[in-house]
């Protein structure tokens, strides 16, 4: 009747996913389950996480990360407060960690932050009280979107076990890689990786850290076999900074377009963290496929969060207990 | 919660089957047959006794009744007590629970707690007619006033002690409920 243990009881913050076991995300991934059916709903609330504070603190303008935290916290009935940058104190020169004590003292139990620095979420987790979720620094990591990939491919292939999984666009600056990297690899996947050697960097440096990656020039070749493709976004200033000659010889070698689409394996899925760039990484009509699952993705992301919501909280309000 | 020397069986299989069996027939009395009935089965062992009276009122009033899965977990009020995080698993009711009676399923019943969190988790999801409760075992202790319609087999008990109860389903072996002195 022993239950084996939900999730480490340790864990305090979400950063990254390079300290998560497989069972760990195993276990949120089945919560995930349990959250979608609620979220499926005519009344998608439970009273799971009332007097609970979370604080969505925004450095960098998010669409559908801050609207999906937002709506998780909510249909688990915590308290929602959501905090831009613009127009606060920051622009009176108040230092992030003044701001996370400033909302600590209001009573903030979670905070979920957004910066384009790379490591600011861990800084505030070794000065904050409460549970920190990183919803994307810099060019760091998003644990929450790589645990939102790997929900979406768990469902639609039954497991990651030994899936090959490609990754292409611009992994150089994506902190959406790096985590689904270790999220991937972590659940058994073979990962594959595509890139111009300009948006790649240093081939050792991923090899050494991922030891069982393959790096792929040819997005022709590096599809062949692949059960899902995972397509980065392409920020445009990178051919500003001369990274790329231009977007429309990206497009021609890079983008996934509906050839490519079909000389993949049938039922290839596809899948992008958004906004996209249709055009340019990705064609119109492949993102709107029978493939894609870029729209579930969106879904699964509150389910996912609202696992991780779940787990920080109760974790926390334990402890006080 | 393993098993002690002082553990002592209160039912065996052919008795959980006639309590089961009894219990559907107490059901389609009640409730005058079971066209509005839908059988909601608390997570985990609710469910196969909920799928079992299912069977029965299939032979006995010759109608499919559906069965639910209702997980409470988000709804319980010891979760900032407890020393670890509990699982979530899913909910999952097909049919409107709307107009319908409901008959929630449990295995044991003891404080009472289960079935507020269940009762608060099945309004959330529409507005049943009647809710009525069968269990298993009652085994005394309420600490809210709850009650149940339907009940396989009363048992007094003292609070340290442990009623187990084990379904093929679920558990590996044969069907039956022990009593136990806890180990802890």
């Amino acid at each position: 009747m022993t239950l084996p243990e939900p999730i480490r009881p340790t864990r305090r913050h979400v950063l990254d996913l390079d300290d998560f076991t497989r069972h760990e995300i195993e276990t949120l991934l089945d919560t995930a389950v349990g959250m979608k059916e609620i979220l499926s709903r005519e009344i998608a609330q439970v009273p799971t996480l009332r007097g609970v504070s979370v604080v969505n603190m925004f450095y960098e303008d998010s669409t559908r990360t801050r609207i999906s935290f937002e709506l998780a916290a909510k249909a688990l009935s915590a308290n929602v407060v959501n905090f831009a940058a613009r127009g606060s104190s920051v622009e009176k020169g108040e230092s992030l960690l003044d701001t996370m004590r400033t909302l600590q003292a209001l009573g903030a139990d979670i905070l979920v932050l957004r910066h384009s620095y790379a490591g600011t979420a861990h800084l505030l987790a070794q000065h904050f009280r409460g549970a920190i979720i990183n919803a994307g620094d810099g060019s760091h990591a998003h644990p929450t979107q790589a645990l939102l990939d790997l929900f979406t491919l768990r469902d639609k292939l039954g497991t990651l076990e030994r899936r090959h999984i490609v990754i292409v666009g611009d992994i150089l600056h994506s902190r959406v890689a790096r985590s689904n990297l270790w999220g991937l690899t972590a659940m058994g996947a073979h990962v594959t990786l595509c890139a111009p050697p300009t948006l790649l960097g240093n081939e050792q440096f991923w090899l050494d850290t991922w030891p069982d990656l393959r790096i792929v020039y040819s997005l022709d070749a590096a599809l062949q076999d692949a059960d899902a493709v995972i397509v980065l976004r392409l920020q445009r200033e990178r051919q500003e900074a001369g990274l790329l000659p231009s977007l429309r010889e990206y497009a021609q070698f890079f983008a996934l377009s509906q050839a490519r689409l079909q000389a993949a394996l049938t039922g290839m899925l596809v899948l992008h963290p958004g906004p996209l760039n249709e055009g340019v990484e990705i064609a119109p009509d492949v993102a709107v496929s029978a493939q894609s699952v870029i729209e579930e993705q969106v879904t699964n992301g509150v389910a996912v969060r609202m696992a991780l919501l779940y787990h920080l909280a109760l974790h926390l309000r334990q402890k006080g207990a | 919660m393993s098993a002690t020397a002082s553990e002592k069986e209160i039912l065996n299989g052919d008795e959980i089957r006639r309590a089961i069996t009894r219990i559907a027939h107490e059901i389609a009395e009640r409730n005058e047959g079971v066209q509005q009935v839908l059988l909601v089965g608390i997570r985990r062992r609710g469910v196969p006794l909920a799928s079992r009276i299912a069977a029965v009122l299939s032979n006995v009033e010759g109608v499919q009744v559906p069965v639910g899965e209702l997980d409470i977990t988000l709804y319980r009020d010891d979760l900032t007590l407890r020393a670890t995080v509990p699982l979530v698993r899913t909910t999952r009711i097909d049919t409107d629970v709307t107009d319908r009676v409901v008959i929630l399923v449990d295995d044991v019943l003891y404080t009472g707690r289960t079935v507020r969190a269940a009762l608060d988790a099945l309004v959330d999801l529409g507005r049943p007619a009647r809710i009525q409760l069968a269990v298993l075992v009652d085994r005394g202790h309420r600490e809210l006033p709850i009650r149940a319609d339907f009940v396989g087999k009363n048992v007094p008990t003292s609070r340290d002690e442990v009623v187990e109860v084990r379904l093929s389903e679920v558990d590996a072996g044969e069907d039956r409920v022990l009593i136990a002195h806890s180990t802890r």
